[in-house]
């Protein structure tokens, strides 16, 4: 892990499906994701937009029988781990990929200690004794910021502040390349949520980790990520790093979204949403999946399936309005 | 000059408790004129929901008064409350749970329109539940959809249907965004200002969402752990928050917009316990300009320029 620009991740082609009673939901379509070395990849999208899945699909965790990771590679520190079985799997997961999952009220088990939830990954990966396990957990304790006297008490004596460091202690425990962090902060007061993004903004660069964060607060994005990718009923529709995103925003849905949150920072009388709703994931859109709520859409949007396209060497996106002479969109990018 | 519809006087509100009594609203005053929007903010456990819960009587106030259009409506009967509570509707957070999944659209907006006979005859009712999903913007062909066929949006616009089918003055928003989608979201808020402007409501809009706040409502109080700690007008409140916690509060939100970054004020510790506090300013604990006097007693909220007020010590040093 020396050179700058490696990739400790790289998805290919990731499709995936969950079927039952003879619908199929159509979870993620085909996407393509890289993350580099001590990076941290944003993904940015509604309910319904494959976020979770496509998290769940790295770690193999996908539910069976209903669903199923049916295309593509997952490739971490040059494995494939859809390949992987069961017991590789387990072996990797905590060590060298890690989540920090949404609600730390459910994440944690209510009858383990703090302590122990912790030392069960040291002892799993680090074949040491288990005392030697717990003492290098209540370490970890004081460095997500919580008293180490406190490793022998129970989750529910935290507040849910509190419950997401230690849910960030165990997935830190072994130290692992990659975290993925699923909304890890969205069940937290602003005033928690901006101690716990800091701190992890710290333990990522003290411990050289890379990230996935996965969220729907583009505040959060602007924050903590160096890329974005902008996830629409499983597609990935815009693709950057984060002044393109943010500063020459291209793809319509992106400019959507930032219409549709009150910004303090401007005065808007009326806020400009996305009109309709998400599409139903059994039956997704032909042509372009944003269409029907596109307001630059036209004929050729509901026939033809756009491509992620390189407009500049960091920027994707996956609109074919860009074919048309002259298109811009109206938000204007400084 | 000022027409007010709503007042609260000295509401408080404390629940019983193994380890003492927890003090979720501890002498709350506020006033609202007709037509305009108070939003109400502050995190988890400051008390938010509990005054408006307590305004529309859902639970009753430990003491206090409520007055509506001049009435105090916490002398009244159970009977004319209810009689008053087409005047006074609620919206809730979730519209999964607050939808019976038995009835259909037309069934739940109807259901308050024959409730308080507001009209009568099969066909004038009928009539005006189609009305009522238009200016909603519930297209006529989910008419007999259940819920669950529904997403947040379309089943959080029932709700507002079924709120407006009594053609009340004054309606209580509590979080009626927060379980929905950003691009949903401004749907929905868009709708809820267009309707105030049409109908001439009076809301209060309680949430812990800074920017929905700021975009929504006309005044804002900030609450903390029960108590007021600054109430303004939203432009005087967001370009001069006075109180260190609404200076942090504000400084906390993530911006999405690269060049807005800021200096964060982080605050330490967090919330602490609302049982049995002792007299002294409650966000002493966590706060960074914390001297003596505010261990020694609680603040009072003092006016600092016009319809704008603050609780902190530190106002009297200066």
């Amino acid at each position: 892990m020396n050179s700058n620009d490696k990739k400790v991740l790289e998805v290919k082609n990731l499709t995936v499906t969950y079927e039952s009673e003879g619908s199929v939901v159509e979870a993620v379509n085909g996407i393509n994701l890289d993350l580099t070395a001590r990076k941290t990849v944003g993904l940015v999208g509604e309910t319904g937009a494959g976020k979770t899945t496509t998290a769940l699909s790295l770690l193999g965790l996908v539910q069976k029988p209903q669903g199923h990771v049916k295309n593509g590679k997952i490739i971490i520190n040059g494995k494939n781990i859809l390949e992987m079985t069961e017991k590789e799997l387990e072996n990797i997961r905590g060590k060298e990929i890690a989540m920090i999952f949404q609600d730390p009220m459910t994440a944690l088990n209510p009858v383990m200690t703090v302590g122990d939830q912790i030392a069960e990954s040291i002892v799993k990966h680090e074949k040491v004794k288990y005392e030697e396990a717990f003492a290098k957990a209540s370490e970890l304790l004081e460095t997500v910021g919580i008293d180490k006297a406190r490793a022998k008490e129970y989750p529910h004596q935290f507040s849910g502040g509190m419950r997401q460091r230690v849910v960030i202690a165990i997935a830190l425990a072994c130290r692992p390349g990659i975290l993925i962090a699923d909304e890890p902060t969205t069940a937290l007061d602003v005033t928690i949520q901006a101690q716990v993004l800091d701190m992890m903004k710290k333990l990522k660069d003290e411990y050289e980790t890379s990230m996935i964060m996965i969220t729907h607060d583009l505040g959060v994005v602007a924050e903590i990520c160096d890329e974005v990718a902008v996830m629409y009923a499983g597609h990935i529709l815009e693709y950057g790093v984060l002044e393109d995103i943010f500063n020459r925003t291209k793809h319509p849905y992106t400019e959507g979204l930032f219409n549709s949150i009150p910004d303090i920072n401007d005065d808007k009388i009326r806020l400009v949403p996305i009109d309709g709703g998400m599409p139903d994931p059994s039956n997704l859109p032909k042509g372009c999946v944003f269409h029907p709520r596109c307001p630059y859409a036209d004929e050729k949007c509901k026939t033809e399936k756009p491509e992620l396209k390189n407009i500049s060497e960091t920027h994707q996106v996956a609109c074919i309005a860009y074919d048309r002479p002259g298109f811009s969109l109206g938000r204007s990018n400084s | 000059m000022t027409d007010t519809i709503l007042e609260v006087k000295d509401m408080k509100k404390y629940f019983n408790s193994p380890k003492g009594k927890v003090h979720a609203v501890d002498g709350v005053s506020f006033s609202i004129e007709r037509g305009s929007t108070l939003g109400i903010v502050g995190e988890s456990g400051c008390g938010k929901s509990t005054i408006g819960k307590s305004i529309l009587r859902l639970t009753e106030p430990s003491d206090g008064q409520v007055f509506f259009e001049g009435k105090d409506i916490t002398e009244i009967s159970k009977r004319e409350m209810r009689r008053l509570r087409k005047d006074m509707q609620i919206v809730f957070q979730d519209p999964y749970s607050s939808l019976n999944p038995r009835k259909t659209v037309s069934q739940a907006i109807r259901e308050p329109i024959v409730i308080n006979n507001i009209i009568k005859g099969k066909d004038a009712i009928n009539d005006r539940v189609v009305e009522l999903m238009e200016m909603v913007g519930l297209d006529q062909r989910l008419y007999n959809t259940y819920p669950h066929e529904l997403d947040g949006g379309r089943r959080q616009r029932i709700c507002i249907a079924r709120a407006l089918a009594v053609e009340p003055k004054f309606i209580l928003c509590d979080e009626p965004v927060s379980a929905l989608d950003v691009s949903i979201q401004a749907q929905i808020l868009n709708l809820m200002k267009d309707l105030q402007e049409q109908l001439g409501l009076t809301y209060i809009f309680i949430t812990h969402d800074l920017s929905v706040v700021k975009f929504f409502s006309d005044r804002i109080i900030v609450m903390y752990l029960g108590k007021v700690v600054e109430t303004a007008s939203a432009d005087d409140l967001f370009k001069n928050p006075v109180h260190p916690y609404t200076q942090a509060l504000l400084s906390s939100i993530p911006v999405p917009d690269l060049e807005a970054r800021k200096e964060r004020i982080m605050l330490s510790g967090e919330i602490s316990s609302p049982i049995n506090p002792k007299n002294e300013c409650r966000f002493a604990k966590r706060c960074r300009f914390v001297m003596d006097v505010c261990h020694e007693s609680a603040p009072d909220l003092t006016e600092i320029s016009e319809g704008h007020c603050v609780a902190c010590h530190l106002l009297k040093t200066k």
